[in-house]
């Protein structure tokens, strides 16, 4: 991936903030009930039924190197048939979105919180479900940890689908309805390639956050029913029970290997394919490279395979596909009375949602309970202001000095995005292991297990502003000899706000979910714990405690969702109205 | 309609057709009004009008891109409710597939029709060579010139063998140069009788490229778009721009578009009164420019519009705007297509710069009604200050959101040139004082 790529992607919009609207409105309230109702529906059924979790027979995970190939492979397997599901519910749901308006008064805010949620309090529920869906097969347990992956990843990729879909270019809409193009072919021909890069690269950097849950969602304990599965998150939890560093640095050294083949494999070949879809009207002087890509283009035999199966998929869907009936000038959008209607059918629903959670919660928890899960709340969120300004206080000026060195900026660059996507709880033994052997205070040197892994995001974004930084605009700055904090405050860091915007909303994102495995560690039997809201959480769940559970990922949804309302979304329009460099 | 799907039915038949587009709430704008047209069979006909006139949304209404408010419109006897499989549409965008090579982009109606994969592409080459992209198959557009891009726009209409081609102005985003030899092989096939179609409907805003290709001209007025007159092209093909019949003709339509609506007021060159009247960006430079211009040697404050848009390869979108704002201020007279200096113009090229200011702050109190508003409403403020929003509210009444916008940012400019009041952008607040 060359820079250019990795600036122009870095700037694609997260998490919707380009929309409108900064305060937590009324929809997000009725969306927030929906989602916990549904949570509550699942802990309630499971308890209805009283009996225990099945037990699994499954293979014990073993720590002979000899599995450790296996496991690797298992781990990725499972994390391929996660973003795949994350695509087909992109292509579906992104579609209905785009395409329906009622549908999208649901969806949008719907995503919009659903990204706020804990990826890991998805988990606690998924394993519930899933193991009464197949009980007593592993096949249960495998979806859950598959969906839990798939939960880390969908939000995004079907945000970034569904404004590719509202921003088609007009004229390009209208060849498609000119020439009269079936909504088949419409898909493939013009949506699906105008939506590649955004949605490739947002696929890409969730498959590269994946692989932190993919770890943390193999060894499960969700009261009764301790699952693990195989794999290398599975290895490291053994490794931990049985204190064995060597097991541990393995495993280090296996998920290394992993995400490197994933880096060169896929990634790059994906990116620098994904090239040609780029929307623009001039070529490119600077592309994005892969070798691997390089050697599948020129090689033969590759090619010949890849031109068979691709113009066998296109005579499948595309070669005779029937022309379109004629379609009719479509009547104005949807009648004010009809969205009325669906509004007030949706807030009715809501409303009897609300009233099964407040029942269901109300049965074991009271006020003093929300009170200490508001308090934790707090200390985390303490725990993530802190560490973020320490990450950029430490990464922007590195970024900057290295983003300013274009052969500094080549090396550098894809390091940070292989540090990003390695998942930092591999890591997390070997901190612990330090902990306990210098007896220092968990409440603090727990703590930056939290950025461990999300801290790389800043440097990448920040890497990336500084080498877009314009030649001339420095070369002012040279000119009239500005003095270094002058040229701080005034040329570089307008200059790479708007990245750094993205870079730390991923970042303090990333580690309120990293939160949930980082405020407690465990090394053999001895166990740290630092008070927080992901401490709480993880608690809760291995006590099997639902309506904790329920409450904390509720409490911790409201601090995020709050948290991106009132700080990032402003000011990340802010940065885009000041600071654009176009 | 009398006349029934026959074979006497013209191509394109347009009756009694408005467009309107509604905004939420506030006022309705009138973007075409009462348009009547008729194709025949073997012509090539121009819409002919300034930026904002409404004939690109007539264009798309004919191909069945969008409905009209009210009003009919046939294709061959049958009414348009779709897009017609008789009518191909060249963009100015060329709105190529950035995906698809050349040849992919050319099969994409065909495909769209379901046509066979052999056929489709044996059609496909045989336009591709006609067009004169033979080679070029491969390529993606990115890799190609603006000229061959249109080029592949050009084949990809024609392969559909339509019987309209609707061109919207397929030559305005090439350069001179290009667009003239494009223009020159279209005409070429055209005579020659090798495209597989019975008419042309291209909207232009180049009064000479209308003169050069057409047979008859529908000049239309803005806001709203109505047609102004109908003018018929008896010249030979192929024509010669600086025979002394075709340089009347360009003259004649120039003077036309020129023309002061009869009845109407001073300033009624732009669209809507008082303070609702919609101004054009230009730059207080240009005003100047254009005033030092006709005031210098050999015009002496007199000049002839389509002689300037010839030396400095101005189009009329360019140039008519910045002659109608200095009409506006009273710094010049435009009619007959000629522009003529004032005395207050006159003495505005002599000045110095603040000599200028001055006079410009002058005039622009005095004869831009938004301008002489919002200089009251500063002066009887306490604090002398006030939101835009409140006069972009105002303008909304009136006009179109983006018109509003338009307009604010004329008179911002314009006050900002002539230190009248300033304007904040991070607060969107005007004011009286001057940043020290």
């Amino acid at each position: 991936m060359t820079i250019r790529a990795a600036i122009s992607n870095a700037r694609s919009v997260p998490l919707g903030l380009g929309r409108r609207g900064l305060l937590p409105n009324l929809y997000d309230l009725v969306i927030f009930i929906f989602i916990a109702a549904a949570f509550v529906a699942v802990a309630h059924g499971v308890r209805e039924m009283e009996a225990p979790l099945a037990k699994l027979n499954m293979a014990p995970v073993t720590l002979d190197p000899a599995h450790l190939p296996e496991y690797a492979l298992r781990t990725t397997l499972r994390m391929f048939a996660a973003i795949l599901a994350s695509l087909l519910f992109t292509f579906v749901v992104a579609t209905l979105a785009a395409k329906s308006r009622k549908a999208e008064l649901v969806i949008i805010p719907a995503l919009d919180i659903l990204q706020s949620v804990p990826v890991l309090g998805f988990l606690t529920f998924a394993v519930a479900l899933f193991m009464r869906v197949f009980p007593g097969s592993e096949l249960g347990a495998e979806c859950a940890a598959i969906f839990a992956i798939f939960t880390s990843q969908a939000w995004n990729m079907t945000f970034s689908f569904y404004q590719s879909l509202r921003t088609i270019p007009a004229d390009l809409d209208e060849v498609s309805r000119h020439f009269r193009q079936s909504a088949w072919l419409r898909f493939w021909r013009l949506e699906v390639p105008f939506a590649a890069p955004g949605l490739i690269w947002n696929t890409m950097m969730s498959m590269s956050g994946g692989w932190f849950f993919v770890v943390a969602s193999e060894a499960i304990t969700v009261g009764d029913t301790t699952v693990k599965l195989p794999g290398i998150g599975s290895w490291l939890a053994v490794a931990i029970e049985r204190k064995e560093v060597a097991a541990v640095g393995l495993a280090v050294a296996a998920m290394g290997v992993v995400i490197l083949a994933y880096d060169q494999l896929v990634f790059r070949p994906i990116v620098a394919w994904a090239d040609k879809f780029r929307f623009e009207q001039t070529a490119a002087r600077d592309r994005p490279k892969s070798w691997v890509y390089d050697v599948v283009r020129r090689t033969r035999l590759v090619r010949v395979v890849f031109g068979t199966v691709s113009s066998a998929t296109a005579y499948l869907t595309l070669r005779r596909v029937r022309p379109a009936a004629r379609p009719q000038w479509t009547a104005v959008r949807g009648g004010l009375a009809a969205d009325a209607l669906w509004i007030a059918l949706v807030l009715a629903a809501a409303a009897y949602a609300l009233w099964l959670v407040v029942g269901y919660v109300r049965t074991s928890l009271g006020i003093d309970d929300a009170l200490a899960a508001g308090w934790f709340g707090l200390l985390t969120l303490t725990r993530v202001v802190v560490l973020i300004a320490i990450a950029s206080a430490i990464w922007v000026p590195i970024g900057v000095w290295i983003g300013l060195r274009p052969w500094a900026a080549q090396r550098v660059q894809p390091a940070a995005q292989f540090l990003a996507a390695f998942p930092a709880n591999v890591l997390f033994p070997i901190a612990v292991a330090v902990i306990v052997s210098l007896n220092l205070d968990p409440n603090i040197w727990l703590s930056p297990l939290m950025v461990l892994g999300t801290q790389w995001y800043i440097l990448f974004n920040v890497i990336a502003g500084a080498s877009a930084f314009p030649t001339d605009l420095r070369e002012a700055s040279t000119i009239y000899r500005l003095r270094s904090p002058q040229w701080w405050r005034k040329v570089i860091l307008p200059g790479i706000f708007p990245y750094y915007v993205t870079g730390a909303l991923t970042a303090s994102g990333g580690s309120w979910n990293a939160s949930i495995v980082a405020e407690v560690a465990n090394w053999g039997d001895i166990r740290l714990k630092a008070a927080g809201l992901g401490a709480y959480i993880a608690q809760a769940t291995e006590a099997g405690d639902y309506p904790r559970v329920v409450l904390g990922i509720g409490v911790m949804s409201v601090f995020v969702v709050v948290i991106n309302r009132l700080l990032w979304r402003p000011l990340y329009r802010f940065s885009e109205r000041r600071f654009r460099l176009s | 309609m009398d006349v029934l799907a026959t074979t006497t039915a013209p191509l394109v038949e347009i009756e009694h057709l408005s467009h309107v587009y509604r905004q939420g709430g506030a006022g309705d704008h009138a973007v075409l009004e009462d348009v009547n047209l008729t194709l025949r069979d073997n012509e090539i006909v121009a819409l002919l009008g300034r930026s904002g006139c409404g004939k690109s949304t007539l264009l798309r209404i004919i191909a069945g891109l969008m409905p009209p408010t009210s009003g009919a419109v046939a294709i061959e006897g049958a009414p348009v409710t779709a897009p017609a499989p008789q009518v191909a549409m060249v963009f100015q965008s060329f709105a190529l597939f950035p995906w698809l090579t050349v040849l992919e982009n050319v099969e994409i109606g065909l495909e769209a029709q379901g046509i066979h994969f052999d056929e489709r592409r044996q059609r496909a080459i045989a336009a591709i060579d006609l067009i004169g992209l033979d080679g070029y198959e491969s390529a993606y557009p990115k890799e190609l010139s603006g000229g061959m891009r249109q080029r592949v726009g050009l084949a990809r209409a024609l392969v559909v063998h339509p019987k309209v081609l609707l061109m919207d102005e397929p030559f305005s985003a090439l350069d001179v140069l290009t667009a003239e030899t494009l223009r020159g092989d279209l005409l070429d096939l055209w005579c020659e009788g090798r495209m597989p179609i019975h008419s042309i409907l291209m909207v232009t805003h180049n009064i000479e490229e209308a003169v050069l290709m057409c047979d008859r001209i529908l000049v239309f007025s803005s806001n709203p778009g109505r047609i102004l007159a109908e003018i018929k092209v008896d010249l030979p093909q192929p024509r010669n721009r600086l025979e002394p019949n075709f340089r009347a003709l360009v003259d004649d339509i120039y003077a036309r578009m020129t023309a002061r609506p009869s009845g109407k007021p001073r300033e009624g060159l732009f669209p809507g009164t008082g303070i609702s009247m919609v101004l054009p960006r230009v730059s207080p430079n240009r005003l100047a420019g254009l005033v030092e211009l006709v005031a210098a040697e050999p015009n002496n404050g007199r000049a002839d519009l389509p002689a300037i848009a010839g030396d400095f390869l101005m189009e009329v979108d360019d140039l008519f705007p910045v002659a109608e704002t200095l009409q506006l201020l009273r710094f010049a007279e435009v009619e007959h297509g000629d522009i003529r200096l004032t005395e207050a113009g006159k003495r505005f090229a002599r000045a110095g710069l603040d000599e200028r200011k001055r006079m410009f702050a002058q005039y622009l109190v005095t004869y831009v009604p938004l301008a002489g508003h919002i200089k009251r409403v500063l002066d009887e403020r306490a604090g002398h200050h006030a939101p835009a929003s409140r006069f972009r509210d105002e303008l909304e009444d009136s006009m179109s959101e983006e018109q509003a916008e338009q307009t604010l940012r004329a008179v911002i400019s314009w006050a900002r040139y002539a230190e009248v009041f300033a304007y904040d952008e991070d607060s969107g607040v005007f004011s009286l004082e001057n940043p020290a």
